[in-house]
């Protein structure tokens, strides 16, 4: 059983959702609310990897992080450390390929919000930060929640990307699904089955939650 | 302060083509048949909606010049605005409602819950509450903002024919307290009769001053041919 690499599961998942909730909002609210011209091209590039081989974006990934890609660069840049097959690398990699998880939800639960209490909040003088807050947020809260633990399961779930912009060090990238993964192959069945036991009820008793949060009031 | 509207804006079916002006301490009437372009036009007023060409002038203040480029937002207009349907937040309570604005005053606030006989009410949901009295808590809400102009878009066609005449009264007796100009959408001929100080009729998206007329000589016209048969109950005998 390793439990550094269930508990570097859940320091992955749990910095990548906190991350994304807060990069997501706003782009969540353009979606939502704004009419721009070019909004389903977009949203399609957002929801790619939603559709793609998640070896293909982790290739992707490799290449934008790698010393030469751009990201890669940009991090070298402003910390001196390589981005590739380090914590921060694979963090990077969840937001990216967890993306569409939250802004799916997120952008329901906005569009499902009354445009009247958004009109009624311009006339009584509250600014756009001001209705987000007081309005828009506190009527979305569940969406939020849903897409929150969407985002989580999806982290701790993610393999083939993880693989291939983090590869396997311990303590560092090596996250469960891996650590599972290589379990099997040295042939420790036991120590699959443990891991694989911890995360079972785990995502059983979030995916009812976002199975409440998500229903229907009415 | 007063207002002066002068507005045009292309709608599916017609051009809403107005031009109309509102004094201080009056309630003007805005009258006509439903999708004459009435609300489009509070629309406008309020900043919600943008006209192809216009001028607003409120006091001395340009909201709205098509021309100069010049829009002001509705933040910055500081009115009232009670909708039909009245929209109130579903995760406040009824006071958290009303006292929503930005920079609505704690006294202000009672004073309002108080006086629109709401204030037992004030810990409730909206969704607690019933359809006359949310839309008290709607006028609170608008007044609280202490609002410079007042537009009300048909506020009390939803509720009960009482507690429309309850609130109707009420709004009458305002009218001077406010001292401000209000502009009121209704198609009910009875209520812009009890309520008017000025009437602008509008039909098809234009200022028709002989609407009322003719509209009244139908309602004449159509009563005397029905002479015999059973006469429908006129609730408006109720005012």
């Amino acid at each position: 059983m390793d439990w550094t690499s269930l508990i570097l599961s859940v320091k992955l998942a749990c910095t990548a959702t906190t991350v994304l909730m807060f990069l997501t909002a706003p782009l969540a609210c353009l979606l939502a609310y704004s009419h721009l011209p070019g909004k389903a091209f977009l949203e399609a590039f957002i929801n790619l990897p939603l559709a793609m081989p998640p070896t293909v974006v982790g290739f992707y990934l490799l290449i934008i992080m790698g010393p030469a890609g751009f990201l890669g660069r940009l991090w070298a840049g402003a910390t001196g450390s390589p981005l590739l097959f380090t914590f921060a690398g694979i963090v990077v990699a969840a937001i990216i390929y967890s993306i569409p998880f939250a802004l799916q939800p997120m952008r329901a639960a906005f569009e499902k919000i009354d445009p009247r209490l958004i009109e009624s909040a311009r006339i009584l003088g509250l600014s756009p930060p001001a209705i987000f807050t007081r309005v828009i947020l506190p009527n979305s809260l569940n969406g939020i929640a849903a897409a929150a633990i969407l985002v989580f399961l999806h982290t701790l779930g993610a393999f083939g990307v993880m693989l291939m912009v983090g590869g396997s060090v311990p303590g560092q990238t090596r996250v469960a699904s891996i650590a599972i993964y290589e379990a099997v192959e040295t042939l420790q069945y036991g120590s699959a089955a443990l891991m694989s036991m911890a995360l079972l009820p785990i995502c059983y008793l979030f995916l009812l939650v976002v199975h409440r949060l998500t229903r229907s009031k009415s | 302060m007063n207002i002066q509207v002068r507005i045009r804006k292309p709608l599916p079916h017609f051009n809403l083509d107005v031009e109309i002006a509102c004094p201080e301490a009056a309630l003007t009437v805005v009258i006509g048949p439903s999708g004459a372009g009435k609300t489009t036009l509070m629309r406008v007023i309020a900043g919600l909606d943008k006209a192809a060409e216009g001028h607003i002038r409120f006091g001395d203040e340009v909201w709205l010049d098509t021309g100069k480029g010049i829009f002001i937002p509705p933040q910055k207009r500081r009115l009232g605005y009670v909708f039909q349907d009245y929209p109130l937040f579903p995760h406040l309570s009824i006071h958290d409602n009303a006292a929503f604005a930005a920079g609505a005053r704690e006294p202000m606030v009672r004073t309002l819950l108080a006086r629109f006989g709401i204030d037992h009410l004030q810990r409730r949901k909206p969704n607690a509450v019933s359809g006359g009295e949310r839309q008290r808590c709607a006028i609170c809400q608008a007044l609280a903002r202490e609002p410079r102009l007042l537009l009300l878009d048909e506020p009390f066609s939803a509720l009960d024919v009482f507690t429309r005449r309850d609130l109707r009264d009420e709004l009458r007796k305002m009218k001077e307290e406010l001292g401000i100009p209000m502009i009121y959408i209704t198609h009910d001929v009875n209520e812009a009769l009890y309520l008017a100080d000025e009437m602008i009729p509008i039909v098809a998206g234009r200022v028709d001053r002989e609407w009322m007329q003719r509209s009244v000589a139908r309602v004449d016209a159509a009563r005397s041919d029905r002479s015999k048969a059973v006469r429908e109950p006129r609730l408006s005998l109720a005012y």
